[in-house]
Order: structure tokens, then sequence, then C-alpha cells
């Protein structure tokens, strides 16, 4: 059931689409509330968000922790730039792995679309060579594979 | 794999992938925009030139850089790596939005 496309846009965006079976209500609640967003926003298997913080007004800050079982974690933080419930989100945000990436401006769009909800994400970047950073480092997955590395390196701690 | 994520993985080797997008350029013009030593953007240069992401030619004296042509070109298995991360999360999301079941008290969200 293909419900989810992700295409590059230019040399600098990201568009991400998915349909939901409830409303743009819920969805949107599921998107912004810490309670629900901790509970689903965790990557591949086995990884929690311990930390889920989000203050939800313009200019409101976000911070999501990872960890996994074997202790590995990172962090994103974040700000709100526009919440216009149960329609649309603007916000920015960085990992922090441990250096901060450049900010990724995101928008997600919740359209109603038929008894359903029809997701639109649409991520800026500050430049292609970031775009390519980010899709290589792949959430949870990337990271991983980059404390594997750190370690390779000795950087580790 | 491992070559390129490291070339993307440091600032400067991407704000200078972002000068090379407007063409090509020498060592000399590379260095001009940061706070940093020829011999130092040279180093840069040469991770990001055995990651596959620049060519250098020979033009005399000089070396210009470019974007290799395949270099950033080649997100697709990335693309697919960040869509299995996000399937996931979105199937995660899908167990969490269903009805409760009904032999369960209904939940209320808190308004």
């Amino acid at each position: 059931m293909p419900r989810l496309t992700l295409v590059t846009d230019g040399d600098r965006h990201v568009v991400v689409t998915r349909r939901f079976d409830a409303s743009p209500e819920a969805v949107y609640r599921a998107h912004t509330e810490p309670a629900l967003v901790r509970q689903w926003m965790l990557g591949p298997d086995g990884w929690t968000m311990p930390t889920c913080e989000s203050d939800l007004r313009p200019g409101g800050a976000i911070r999501y922790e990872w960890r996994n079982a074997d202790g590995a974690g990172f962090h994103l933080t974040g700000e709100w730039v526009a919440l216009e419930p149960f329609s649309r989100l603007v916000h920015v945000e960085r990992m922090h792995l441990p250096d901060p990436t450049p900010d990724n401006h995101i928008e997600t769009r919740f359209e109603a679309d038929g008894t359903g909800t029809l997701m639109t994400m649409r991520m800026t970047l500050p430049d292609a060579a970031t775009r390519a950073a980010m899709l290589e480092t792949g959430m949870a997955e990337g990271m991983e594979a980059s404390y594997q590395r750190l370690e390779a390196l000795g950087l580790a701690v | 794999m491992d070559d390129v994520f490291f070339a993307l993985s440091d600032p400067t080797r991407r704000a200078i992938l972002s000068r090379l997008t407007a063409g090509e350029a020498t060592v000399m013009e590379l260095a001009e925009p940061f706070a940093i030593s020829q011999p130092a953007v040279s180093q840069h240069l040469r991770v990001l030139e055995r990651a596959g992401l620049i060519v250098r030619r020979i033009d005399g004296t000089r070396r210009p850089c470019r974007l290799s042509p395949d270099g950033l070109a080649a997100i697709e298995p990335w693309l697919a790596q960040f869509r299995a991360a996000l399937e996931a999360n979105y199937h995660r999301l899908d167990a969490l939005l269903a009805p409760a079941p009904p032999t369960q008290e209904p939940d209320r969200c808190p308004d």
C-alpha cells in the first residue's frame, strides 16, 4: 500500500506526502502534542524518546531526545514558526550530532481527504550538500552508523 | 558511502560544495570566503575528491575543482533509507490514530 511518497524538488527541497485514516485534527495533534509525538516519531525500531518538549506557540522551543537500548542517543532542537490548527504547521529544526546540523525549515499541511487526511511536508535545506547530508543521515539508522563511525575514528568518549 | 558521510559531516566542506554549484573554482578562490589557509582548504578538497563528490583537472599549475556529475546526484540510496525511517514512524502513527477497540474504556483527549 504505497501511501508514502518522498521526492526531492530542486536542489534544496524534500517533499513527503502521506495519507492517514483519521481526521486532520487527530493527525495535527499527533504532530504537535508531546504525549502523542513521543509514541511514534522514533525512526527504526529500538529507539525511544525520553524527552519530548514542545512549546506550542510561534517562537516556542522544541526539544526531542532519542535513546536506544545501547545507550546511544542524539537530540533535536527547533522553534515553531506558525501553528494553524488543524491545517498547517511551520517549524525549524536541527539535529545535534553533537554539532548542530544546518537548519531544516519544514512546512506541514493537513488536508481533509475523504474520511482521512492528506499530509504534505515540505523541507527546505540551505543547499544541496546539506540536503544530501540530511538524507544520508536518515534519522536514527544513520545516527547509529555515525556513532559506529565515530568510535572507529576514536572520537567517541 | 562512509567517505561520503565523512565528507558531508563538515560544515566547511558543505560550504565548499555549495560554492562549487556556481561553477568551477581554484583553491585560492575557494579559500577566500573562509578564515582558513589554502593548505587547510586543500585538505578538505582531498576529502571531497576521495568521496567522489568533486573532480579536479590540471590546467598548467592550477588544479581547478568542480562538482562531480555523479556525486550529490547519487542520493537515491539515501532517499530509500530516509523513506524507511519515515515509514516506520507513520506505521506507528497509524496505530495511534486507529479507533480504540470497543472492549476498552474510550480514551478522551484533553481539550
